[in-house]
């Protein structure tokens, strides 16, 4: 026998269920009073450096139905390229929120500021993005995945440069549909599968 | 935490990439027998890749975020006004990382069913009644060794739809942040004892029996309290990072 090692397992993930919305955004289900608001309401507050942007979309499962019940965060970098904590970083940008799907219609809206590129560590620079982590009740596992921008410069991203198959990028990429304003959908399954990250 | 050196100390720091997840110890995303995962997991493999700052930086939450009972489903949601139905249960135990370190500063935040297992939730239609003085959350940030603790009451077993007559096991939800966005995890704690956990559809889409038995939490007499309240110990290993070694060496060395 080895030696045994001392290291441990992470413990397993479990689907949020259906009731995600209890624990972790209390007022989409009425529950008042018991926090003074919403925990990531907000990834910014007024006075945020850079462009303000909204990106709304979907989640929809293998069948095409969006879901109403996903609920999603996102973390990312102010409009420098800096993450919240970093020396120098926009004290107005927290960098995390938390959404989700809208109970009847299944759209959800993220409005933050745009992120600048950031430095990797052997060098060069990850094209912006927002870093998106999906749960719902039927994901065992919550689900990684990046909003990348179709007037940024992403020819060098590293992430992006590694998708094989070169359509299947664009599921990352959100569409301008006007100042300001992107759109970006989630499909979990099937006929343009969003690129899902194990990182 | 680096624990204090001399200068001629090696020390590790956690600045290296995250460890990569092992798939194997997490849920099956496709299991037929968990009918909603049918349709909501993904079909193509995900894109593996070391993590970058994006992934190994996340929120951190100071304690003026808290407040008294956050952490006391019992009161919180009457303000400490009135306690909630049910048998009372103080759930307790230590997050760490794959180090075996404990997490200091971390936000655990939990959602449950009320003693008769109904959630108070727009979309739980079970006719087990509300309780006027239960809303399911809480939240603490764990102390300087990664330990927190709720006190609660047990949540019940309740009936859902998926097979022709499918129950949960009682269960708290419980979220995890730990110090970066790539150790976001959520999972749910089960009672030791509860025979409807090797009836679960969801329990069992953990194919690794001792991964499972890890999210079955023992009862826990030292931490409980005469006359008071049963406990129940339920420790948490978030992902940890890969250590890099700042070699301190004496100039010349």
């Amino acid at each position: 026998m080895p030696q045994t090692l001392t290291t441990l397992t992470e413990t397993a993930s479990q689907t949020a269920g259906p009731y995600v919305h209890i624990g972790c955004i209390p007022t989409f289900t009425g529950i008042e009073g018991v926090y003074p608001e919403d925990l990531g309401k907000s990834p910014i507050r007024d006075g945020a450096k850079g462009e303000v942007i909204t990106i709304t979309g979907s989640v929809y499962d293998g069948t095409g139905w969006a879901l109403r019940d996903a609920m999603m965060e996102s973390w990312q970098a102010d409009a420098a390229g800096l993450y919240p904590g970093q020396t120098g970083a926009d004290p107005a940008v927290s960098g995390f929120c938390r959404f989700a799907a809208d109970g009847m219609t299944g759209e959800f809206t993220l409005r933050t500021v745009k992120p600048g590129p950031v430095p990797l560590r052997q060098g060069g620079h990850q094209a912006p993005h927002i870093a998106i982590w999906i749960v719902a009740r039927g994901i065992n596992i919550g689900l990684n995945t990046r909003i990348y921008f179709e007037d940024e410069d992403n020819s060098t991203d590293p992430l992006l440069n590694r998708i094989e198959q070169r359509p299947r990028v664009d599921t990352l990429i959100a569409r301008k549909t006007g100042p300001g304003a992107y759109r970006w959908d989630i499909r979990l399954q099937g006929q343009g599968e969003t690129v899902f990250l194990d990182m | 935490m680096p624990e204090a050196t001399t200068d001629r100390d090696p020390v590790y720091r956690d600045t290296g990439n995250l460890i990569p997840r092992n798939r194997a110890a997490h849920p099956v995303p496709y299991d037929p027998d968990y009918k909603t995962s049918v349709t909501r997991s993904p079909n193509l493999p995900l894109l593996s890749m070391d993590s970058t700052l994006t992934e190994e930086t996340g929120p951190v939450f100071g304690h003026t975020l808290l407040g008294p009972l956050d952490n006391n489903l019992i009161l919180n949601f009457s303000q400490g006004r009135a306690p909630a139905v049910g048998e009372r249960i103080r759930v307790h135990g230590r997050v760490m990382d794959e180090h075996g370190r404990g997490l200091p500063n971390t936000l655990v935040e939990v959602w449950q069913a009320n003693a008769g297992g109904r959630y108070r939730h727009v979309k739980d239609t079970y006719f087990a009644p509300l309780d006027p003085n239960f809303g399911g959350c809480g939240r603490c940030l764990t102390d300087a060794h990664g330990n927190y603790e709720f006190m609660t009451i047990r949540p019940g077993a309740y009936p859902w739809p998926n097979r022709g007559n499918e129950w949960r096991p009682m269960h708290i939800h419980f979220s995890l942040f730990g110090h970066s966005f790539g150790q976001r995890l959520i999972t749910q704690m089960y009672f030791e004892g509860d025979p409807l956990i090797d009836r679960c559809p969801i329990a069992a889409t953990v194919k690794s029996r001792s991964q499972l038995d890890r999210l079955v939490a023992p009862l826990d007499m030292h931490g409980s309290r005469p006359m008071d309240y049963l406990a129940w110990k339920f420790d948490i290993v978030l992902r940890g990072r890969r250590q890099t070694l700042f070699e301190n060496r004496m100039e010349g060395l």
